[in-house]
């Protein structure tokens, strides 16, 4: 579905702050895979969803989706495939927009007719009906400005934005992370539910080890702009979160031995 | 009641051209310089088309012509990444010169011998016309933007000055939704240089100086008159701020000392005011919490 084969992205080339964001680093993801993604600050794996979104190009590599290269697409002809949610609420949102309006563009992605009248009244009652799952009672404030809304209300509209039509792939990056924790949970358990019903394959970034390990079919982490430990399967049903962190340890330190071997 | 009447046909024309500001400066929020040039522009070639004899042909003419420069602005603004202002400054400073080769090389043009769209229309004697034309334009005008912005095209124009990132992440060009928002406020702004040209009967290159600010006027007092509500309101208060704009300004001339040449510094002084008020406002309630600060410890 997703792969990326040798992605080189070095930031502030040539400059004595020169970083290596990602290093030949090559994913494989299958269709309907939930990947759970974790790693240190500056791991790359914002910087791995920028290059799958095309915020940015690669310095060399490619990216494939669905079998196309869409290494060197635009960025918003990548987003009519590729949904994402960030952890900042206030950046999924128009604030000044209603709730039905900015669903309405997201729905208009695949549905576009530029000037047919927005938002129809088809698409009212299918947002109405989507949004009441949630049992936010947003359904009730669909005229209501985002910008009035509540961190955790605004990721979850951000998600029906992402997933009313249902996206080729999911970028989750920290989607929780700003929310208090009873809601981070209501939002997580929206995002399962929304994985599940469409069979999105999904990739979502998480500092939380013990809900990477639970939630989704596949954990991978990543360090220093490549990945360090990729689990699935029963390999990782029988890994605790203590394991990964053994297990990160002694990567890490093997990388260390190396090193060390080499310059001797 | 003479000033009552030239007031309202003159507040409804200069209405369409605040109908224009409003899309750059509070859906884009982009001052948009480009309009010092479009409104010369759109007054320019309507005068042009009108003294050749095609006094209605004058009016798509103009559309088109604003259109064009609000597109290079745009243009210069996305796809080379010049500064706003700058874009706007480049376009409108171009503009002096097509405008006075559009008028033959002159600074102005007079239309007294032409026929205009206030002498053609059946059943009206010109003095009617002049007040039922510009209702007449002023609300085609209002209810077609507002219609328009109630498109999806249209909620993408706004979702971009809203939260630029955002579309930027969810498969809508942001780049031609600024070019196109920039085309369609110049082709509003120049359509009202191009009736009032028809309707002074003549057009004068100086008569664009200062005209964003008479725009920015009639806004932001129709917001002040409104309230900053949605988008549909927020037309209607534009075309409503610039009748209020009008009759203020004709209250002044006429019962106070005010020479007519002081009414762009009154314009200044009022768009300044308004939108220095939210600093001011905070200015004083932290200056307020200090003292309150003071009198606890």
């Amino acid at each position: 579905m997703i792969e990326l084969r040798n992605a080189v992205k070095i930031f502030e080339k040539g400059t004595a702050i020169e970083h290596t964001a990602l290093n030949r680093l090559s994913l494989h993801v299958e269709k309907g895979e939930f990947v759970t993604i974790l790693g240190s600050n500056g791991a790359g794996k914002s910087t791995l969803f920028n290059a799958i979104c095309g915020t940015f190009l690669l310095d060399s590599g490619r990216v494939l989706l669905d079998g196309n290269d869409i290494t060197y697409m635009p960025e918003h002809k990548r987003s009519a495939m590729i949904g994402r949610v960030f952890q900042d609420p206030m950046k999924g949102t128009a604030p000044h927009m209603t709730i039905e309006e900015n669903l309405s563009l997201a729905y208009s992605r695949r549905h576009a007719k530029p000037l047919s009248f927005a938002p129809s009244r088809r698409q009212t009652a299918l947002f109405r009906e989507r949004l009441a799952e949630f049992g936010m009672g947003l359904e009730d404030r669909m005229k209501t400005k985002v910008g009035l809304l509540s961190g955790g209300q605004r990721q979850a509209v951000t998600l029906l934005m992402c997933t009313i039509v249902p996206p080729k792939l999911l970028l989750l990056d920290e989607h929780t992370a700003a929310l208090d924790p009873a809601t981070a949970d209501k939002v997580m358990a929206i995002t399962r539910k929304a994985v599940e019903d469409d069979h999105l394959t999904t990739l979502m970034i998480t500092h939380n080890m013990a809900s990477a390990l639970s939630t989704g079919t596949r954990t991978i982490m990543m360090d220093e702009g490549n990945i360090l430990l990729d689990l699935s399967g029963e390999e990782r049903e029988h890994t605790s979160v203590d394991d990964l962190l053994k297990l990160y340890a002694g990567s890490k330190h093997r990388a260390f031995d190396n090193d060390r071997m080499m310059l001797q | 009641m003479k000033l009552f009447i030239g007031s309202l046909q003159l507040g409804l024309l200069y209405g369409i051209l605040a109908l224009g500001i409003y899309i750059s400066f509070r859906i884009l929020s982009i001052p948009d310089l480009t309009t010092e040039g479009s409104f010369a522009f759109g007054l320019s070639v309507s005068a042009a088309v009108t003294a050749a004899g095609h006094p209605l042909l004058a009016l798509p003419a103009s559309l088109l012509a604003g259109a064009c420069a609000g597109a290079v602005t745009g243009i210069l603004q996305t796809r080379y990444r010049i500064h706003p202002i700058l874009s706007g400054i480049i376009t409108m400073s171009g503009l002096y010169s097509i405008n006075l080769m559009v008028l033959g090389g002159a600074p102005n043009l007079s239309l007294v011998r032409a026929s205009t769209i206030f002498k053609i229309v059946p059943f009206l004697s010109k003095n009617d016309a002049m007040t039922v034309l510009p209702i007449f334009f002023a609300i085609l005008c209002t209810a077609a933007i507002i219609l328009f912005y109630h498109t999806h095209l249209g909620m993408c124009i706004r979702a971009v000055g809203d939260n630029e990132e955002m579309v930027r992440a969810s498969s809508i060009n942001v780049d031609a939704c600024k070019v196109l928002a920039f085309s369609i406020s110049n082709a509003l702004i120049a359509l009202s240089g191009a009736i009032i040209a028809q309707y002074q009967g003549y057009a004068d290159i100086s008569s664009s100086t200062g005209i964003l600010v008479v725009g920015l006027a009639s806004v932001i007092i129709g917001e002040a008159v409104f309230g900053r509500r949605g988008i549909t309101l927020g037309f209607i208060s534009a075309i409503v701020g610039s009748l209020v704009y009008r009759y203020i300004i004709a209250l002044a001339t006429r019962y106070s000392p005010l020479d007519a040449y002081m009414l762009r510094l009154v314009s200044a002084v009022i768009v300044g005011i308004t939108l220095a008020m939210p600093a001011v406002k905070s200015n004083l309630a932290a200056a307020r919490q200090k003292r309150g600060g003071a009198q606890d410890d």
